[in-house]
């Protein structure tokens, strides 16, 4: 018999809320990966360091907490109740906060996010427009939690729902709650989430299984990271209401192992909660047993297939395999397994709580809820960004991602991963749900968001996703194998200023048969990156093709660095900084790129400081006509 | 009939776990480690082989000292990591996924990493880099060399 039950959990509960309460003043660190990788680990030991020192520690705690989403600003303080916004925290600036914010009670101006659009300095993190305009419901406890500690979870509510379900709600109840809901999959696919673990329910057998799969592999795409970094037991709670719900007794959760913090805080997590009751044998006091196991992956892009994954777990080659029978009836070992991905794991709990009904009034028609999105690449506020369905591109890419950096002009976004394709500027108006990306040729996919600007060649980003996938293909099916492999020639062909007239047509060829010929979703929408870039940017493809010309100045081949002898100074600069040598002048003299030796690594054109930008790329005729000068040879020394 | 086959499911089912350890403790997969496990989980050689030749996380040959990871993922890639790759490349002389000569560098590439907001990135022994320019990799290629080296030059 469990020790704890849910009357225990209560108890709990409302003895950490007291106790939280007496804590007047919370220093929160973000502790996501982008923070991680800014240093904010040793932000968070200088803070709890001088806090110690200055003998606080009984009025001030420091936390360091789930990832914020802001990833653009990082390293985050956050200093609570009052939720006052400090971004880019230096060592330096610790002993400041501590005199000034924490004893004084005074804002530092300098530490606060100043909108771009106002100049105006925002102090509280709800103001931020990057945070204004998202509605967070998955993410809303992150920036609250120590993922590390169970109690914070349970604190903030945490285990609620779980409760809920094993002593108020019958399986057949929560599948029809789910149901209502109309909460899809978020892993790609879109199915429907209650309907999925109804046919789960039904198939018969004494032993089932479900997973939750976190090998988020999109490039560009890490919500699920965050989420099981930062809230781990949101998607454990969510997994543990599913198994119920299907009826299955044993549970894994499989990661990237790319995402070691995720496997290390999920592995802590899973422990707490054991400890706690909420898994193992008779959960919470109740009749139900149900345990996790991690799983970490071992990098194949491909296991993130629901049939690979399982293939993978079993320790086998992550091959997929044809469906029917679906997962649902016959899965892992055989028997019926139900998968979902990481944020559809972490809804469940807030749809228990809240009700269908709420969840229901968010989002679109077809499309509820909220999700969450990596809003990447070329944008200003690079982070993450949980927003109702059906908001459209522009909204989230200006409202909330600060448009374009450098006042570049927008391009395109590239949605779904290596399954998804480009859209491109005149459909920024479109709002976002599963089937209006379908219908422009992308997909939703995990929800990567990869913005690109004038300075993106589109040629080159289909070669990169095909050069992806080809490599990522596990070799199963020979259109999949052989086809990506032939796109990515003819795309590096094309880049290389060697292609074709009969490309364009062969690639669209050989990219209908990928589709209809490959048994898995890998092989299925792999040709999307190229079937949209050409759709909706043939005359880049065509430029490539006819004129030897790379408008974008990407592809290597087709340009070339030049110095602009009425612009350049003399100042040495890119001549020390090339790593070959091939530009000869003297201090106060006009320095010469010898085209011959160079490599065309960009060092002189981003060392040329940017006042004097006497550095150029050209292509196309512009570019012949520089190679055919004299000049453009080595000065004799 | 049937406890055999749920027997070998379980080992086969340790098989990636124990290739985890295998090449966290020696760096990579040694020939005799095969056929140990094969031994003791009953699975044939060449399906163990089959498996760690299929996943990117195990590898035959022994890593050098240091790891240097290149993050090649969307954001990385539209932001210029091609180029940050072709430095390093070029300065060790080396394809990613090999080791140079001296057993000093293996270069690598991943899908992503997932810190966006700092590409394009370089991962030098775990630490991260980030905003790289084509600038940036001779020094982190010079701060990973063995200290010894470096305090020979300065004297």
């Amino acid at each position: 018999m469990n020790e704890f039950n849910a009357t225990h959990l209560d108890k709990i509960r409302d003895e950490i809320s007291d106790s939280r309460k007496k804590q007047k003043t919370c220093i929160t660190i973000c502790g996501g990966t982008g923070c991680h990788a800014y240093g904010c680990l040793k932000v968070a030991e200088a803070f709890k360091e001088e806090i110690r020192k200055q003998k606080l520690q009984d009025s001030v705690e420091v936390r360091t907490t789930g990832c914020h989403g802001f990833c653009e600003r990082g390293p985050i303080v956050v200093i609570q109740p009052e939720g006052i916004f400090y971004q880019r925290i230096k060592l330096s600036d610790i002993n400041e906060v501590i005199s000034e914010t924490i004893i004084n009670k005074k804002v530092i101006n300098r530490l606060l996010y100043v909108d771009p659009r106002t100049n105006k300095e925002i102090i509280l993190e709800k103001d931020v427009p990057f945070y204004k305009k998202q509605k967070r419901i998955v993410f809303s406890n992150n920036g609250f939690i120590d993922p590390t500690d169970i109690r914070d979870y349970i604190a903030l509510g945490g285990y609620r729902a779980l409760t809920k379900i094993l002593f108020d709600m019958t399986s057949e109840e929560v599948i029809e709650e789910i149901k209502a809901s109309g909460l899809r999959g978020r892993g790609g696919a879109g199915f429907l989430t209650g309907k999925k673990w109804e046919i789960c329910r039904e198939s018969n057998s004494h032993l089932k299984y479900v997973i939750c799969n976190a090998d988020e592999g999109d490039p560009g795409a890490y919500m699920d990271r965050s989420l099981l970094e930062g809230n781990p037991h949101s998607v454990i709670e969510g997994m543990i209401i599913g198994a119920y719900a299907i009826g299955a007794s044993e549970g894994f959760i499989y990661v990237r192992m790319e995402y070691p913090l995720a496997v290390k805080n999920v592995t802590i997590a899973l422990e707490q909660a054991r400890k706690f009751g909420l898994l193992g044998k008779s959960i919470l006091g109740s009749e139900f047993q149900f345990d996790i196991h991690i799983f970490k992956g071992a990098g194949a892009f491909v296991s993130g297939e629901e049939t690979s994954l399982m293939a993978s777990i079993e320790g086998r080659r992550a091959f997929p395999r044809q469906r029917p029978p679906f997962p649902a009836q016959e899965g892992l070992w055989g028997k019926p397994t139900n998968i979902n991905n990481v944020e559809t794991w972490a809804n469940v709990p807030y749809i228990i709580n809240n009700g269908a009904e709420w969840y229901s009034g968010i989002g679109t028609k077809g499309s509820k809820g909220t999700k969450i999105f990596s809003l990447v690449g070329k944008i200003n506020n690079t982070g993450l960004v949980e927003v109702p369905m059906g908001m459209t591109l522009k909204e989230i890419i200006y409202a909330i991602g600060g448009g374009v950096k450098n006042h570049k002009k927008f391009k395109a976004v590239q949605t779904g991963g290596p399954s998804g394709g480009c859209i491109p500027a005149d459909m920024l108006d479109l709002p976002i749900d599963f089937e209006t990306l379908t219908k422009a040729g992308s997909m939703m996919g995990s929800g990567g968001m990869i913005v690109m600007d004038e300075d993106t060649c589109m040629v080159d980003v289909a070669r990169y996703f095909l050069d992806f996938t080809q490599q990522e293909s596990c070799g199963k099916c020979v259109p999949c194998r052989i086809g990506t492999r032939q796109l990515v020639e003819i795309l590096t062909r094309i880049t290389k200023g060697e292609g074709q007239e009969e490309d364009i047509d062969r690639l669209e060829d050989l990219a209908r048969t990928i589709k209809a010929g490959s048994l898995c979703g890998l092989g299925q929408t792999a040709p999307n990156p190229v079937l949209t870039t050409l759709r909706y940017f043939k005359d880049e493809y065509e430029a490539h093709i006819r004129d030897k010309n790379c408008p974008a100045l990407v592809c290597k081949e087709l340009i070339i660095y030049h110095i602009e002898p009425q612009k350049c100074v003399g100042c040495l600069l890119c001549l020390k900084n090339c790593p070959v040598e091939a530009i000869s002048g003297e201090r106060k003299k006009v320095h010469v790129i010898d085209q011959d030796l160079c490599i065309k690594c960009g060092a002189c054109f981003d060392v040329c400081p940017p006042k004097v930008q006497a550095v150029s790329k050209y292509t196309g005729k512009k570019r012949d006509r520089i190679l055919q000068k004299p000049s453009e040879k080595r000065v004799q020394k | 009939m049937e406890r055999e086959r749920k027997e070998f499911m379980v080992d086969q089912r340790e098989l990636i776990h124990i290739l985890h350890e295998v090449q966290n403790h020696y760096g990579y997969i040694p020939p005799q480690a095969i056929s140990q496990i094969s031994r003791k989980l009953r699975i044939s050689e060449s399906e163990i082989f089959g498996v760690l030749t299929f996943y990117k996380a195990f590898t035959l040959h022994p890593r050098g000292e240091h790891l240097i990871t290149i993050c090649m993922g969307t954001a990385c890639h539209v932001r210029g990591a091609p180029m940050i790759l072709d430095e390093f490349k070029r300065k060790l002389g080396v394809e990613p996924g090999e080791t140079t000569g001296d057993n000093q560098f293996t270069l690598e590439t991943v899908n992503c990493v997932g810190a966006c907001a700092l590409g394009p990135i370089a991962i030098g022994d775990g630490e991260y880099h980030g905003q790289m320019k084509t600038r940036d990799v001779d020094k982190i290629i010079e701060d990973l060399k063995p200290k010894k080296g470096k305090s020979a030059k300065n004297e």
